[in-house]
């Protein structure tokens, strides 16, 4: 590592810079450092381990420490990992910009304890994780009350600062934080009066329907969207309608009085810096389109975690980051795939994640449902012929599927450079 | 057994799939499970139904500036009937730093047999 000054800017030199310290952040940094490059790791807040420290929660960790954790238990598990590495950590420190087009990527980044750095690399590991999609990317209409907030940042006021945002509670959309929270809320002495979802099906797991509504007998109205928020200072009640042919239908419509609503409808990467560099998006993901060695459409800037593609688990986050880091790793030394074949998302698939596919490296898929179906079938087809199905007990869009295609599955393939990996859901 | 009414119906969260079950009581008071796709729903069931239990998430005042709040949680699954007691034990107690993740805060609550543990370590300068 080399520190210069230059106009006040401290200068520095590795051969990774990992963006973001949470879940995906903290595993591809261990995983660089383990390969015996140098890393350094630049996380905004001022603590490791990101969204998993207000996530207070059971659930983590069956995966990757065989044991059921709570979010502030993996994190701590993590960074005890990456501490105890030759890992160089920078908190409250942003980057504000990212110029990525040479073999020397730089780094600009703002930090109140380290002042302005410049931070120069090889290989850059994206690990930014996502945002909340909120009440202007919804378009609910009535008036605009205090009360109304996305269902991470009441889980942050509840759990890290220790405020209760509301006692009458109406929670718009089942996504699993939301869910969380009808539980969270309940619990700290507040009345969860309803979630409304406007799909036909939860989009949360089915266990933490049971837990965190059932458990208190807290409806669930699916097929119905709050149509009005109505209050002058504060939200004093909620319109909420059925969906007929998918409009709301205003005859149905009934109130509920409340004081807060939470929003928990859709999380999105956030890719500002990663546009901002030039990386290309992937319309159906928000996230970057990689290749199968998880790199951007930006040589040497690879992209892993909830920046790339939204996540149900943090496990599959920490496995995910972890292969970007020894991918990020084999770039160093200049190993790179010799062949890669294009990925397409067939019938009844949203989205399949790599967009490419290394035949002499075949690695794992991951991939959502489009429809909610028992006995369902996994088919794989290079161009149009099947190669390979498997059974899936049970798909739907909100629980994430993946694959892992061996060696032997691909040793009969008629590969050519055109050709084409489809995947569908049957 | 047709016709008979079940006496409790349940979606079981041993695994994605989420058979809805149908619990069954016969003469001699023994229950018996339909709709479940394999054995752990059958367990699944006879635990829900006869002695349901949680694990509970929480978190303590603690005495910090950069975490007003310690996360904590139960050591293992509490019976349901001892939640809210737990939680209000929980929210009565303050932590104050050093606390190491792990550190029993209530031990055998109320006689169940399960620890109240930090689930975050606080350092003595937080």
């Amino acid at each position: 590592m080399h520190c210069e000054g230059r106009e006040g800017m401290k200068e520095l030199q590795y051969d990774v810079l990992v963006i973001g310290a949470g879940a995906a952040g903290l595993a591809a940094a261990l995983e660089v450092s383990r390969n015996n490059a140098s890393c350094a790791l630049v996380e905004r807040e001022s603590h490791l381990g990101g969204i998993l420290i207000q996530c207070i929660h059971n659930g983590f960790g069956l995966e990757e420490y065989k044991e059921e954790l709570t979010g502030p238990e993996f994190a701590e598990r993590q960074v005890q990992a990456v501490r105890a590495a030759d890992v160089d950590i920078f908190t409250d420190t942003t980057v504000t910009q990212l110029n990525a087009e040479n073999d020397r990527k730089e780094a600009y980044c703002y930090s109140a304890v380290y002042g302005v750095l410049r931070i120069s690399v090889r290989a850059v590991i994206l690990a930014m994780g996502c945002r909340e999609r909120n009440r202007g990317n919804i378009r609910t209409p009535g008036t605009r009350p205090a009360g109304v907030y996305t269902a991470g940042l009441a889980q942050r006021l509840v759990n890290i600062e220790g405020y209760i945002p509301g006692q009458d509670v109406v929670i718009v959309g089942s996504g699993d934080i939301g869910l969380i929270m009808a539980r969270r809320m309940t619990w700290v002495g507040a009345k969860v009066h309803a979630v409304i979802e406007i799909q036909p099906y939860p989009s949360g797991l089915t266990r933490n329907i049971v837990q965190c509504l059932n458990d208190f007998d807290i409806p669930l109205y699916l097929s119905h969207v709050v149509s009005r928020i109505e209050g002058k200072q504060r939200v004093e009640k909620v319109q909420v309608s059925p969906l007929t042919n998918g409009i709301p239908d205003e005859e149905n419509s009934f109130e509920i009085p409340c004081d807060t609503l939470l929003l928990s409808v859709g999380l999105i990467p956030e890719n500002e810096l990663s546009k901002e560099a030039g990386m290309e998006i992937n319309p159906q993901t928000n996230g970057a389109l990689v290749d199968a060695t998880m790199m951007t459409s930006i040589d040497g800037v690879f992209s892993c975690g909830n920046v790339l593609h939204v996540h149900d688990l943090a496990d599959w986050v920490a496995e995910e980051a972890r292969r970007a880091g020894a991918y990020a790793v084999r770039y160093l030394r200049n190993e790179r795939p010799k062949r890669q074949i294009r990925i397409k998302a067939g019938a009844n698939v949203r989205y399949i994640n790599p967009a490419m596919f290394d035949p002499d490296n075949p690695d794992k898929l991951y991939f959502r449902s489009l429809i909610v179906k028992n006995q369902a079938k996994l088919q794989i087809k290079l161009d149009h012929k099947p190669v390979k199905e498997v059974r899936l007990s049970h798909v739907q869009p909100s629980e994430m599927l993946h694959v892992k295609l061996k060696p032997k599955d691909v040793a009969g393939w008629n590969i050519m450079k055109d050709s084409v990996l489809e995947v569908s859901i049957e | 057994m047709s016709q008979q009414e079940p006496i409790r119906e349940m979606i079981c969260i041993s695994c994605p799939l989420g058979c809805h079950l149908s619990l069954y009581k016969d003469e001699n008071d023994e229950l018996t499970v339909t709709g479940n796709k394999c054995k752990r729903g059958v367990v699944y069931a006879e635990e829900e139904y006869y002695a349901p239990k949680r694990v509970v998430t929480c978190t303590c005042p603690a005495e910090s500036e950069v975490f007003p709040r310690l996360p904590v949680r139960t050591t293992t699954s509490l019976p349901k009937e001892h939640i809210d007691a737990l939680l209000r034990a929980a929210y009565a107690l303050t932590v104050k730093p050093p606390v190491a993740c792990g550190e029993v805060l209530i031990e055998n609550f109320e006689g169940t047999g399960v620890d109240l543990i930090a689930s975050m370590s606080l350092g003595a300068e937080q």
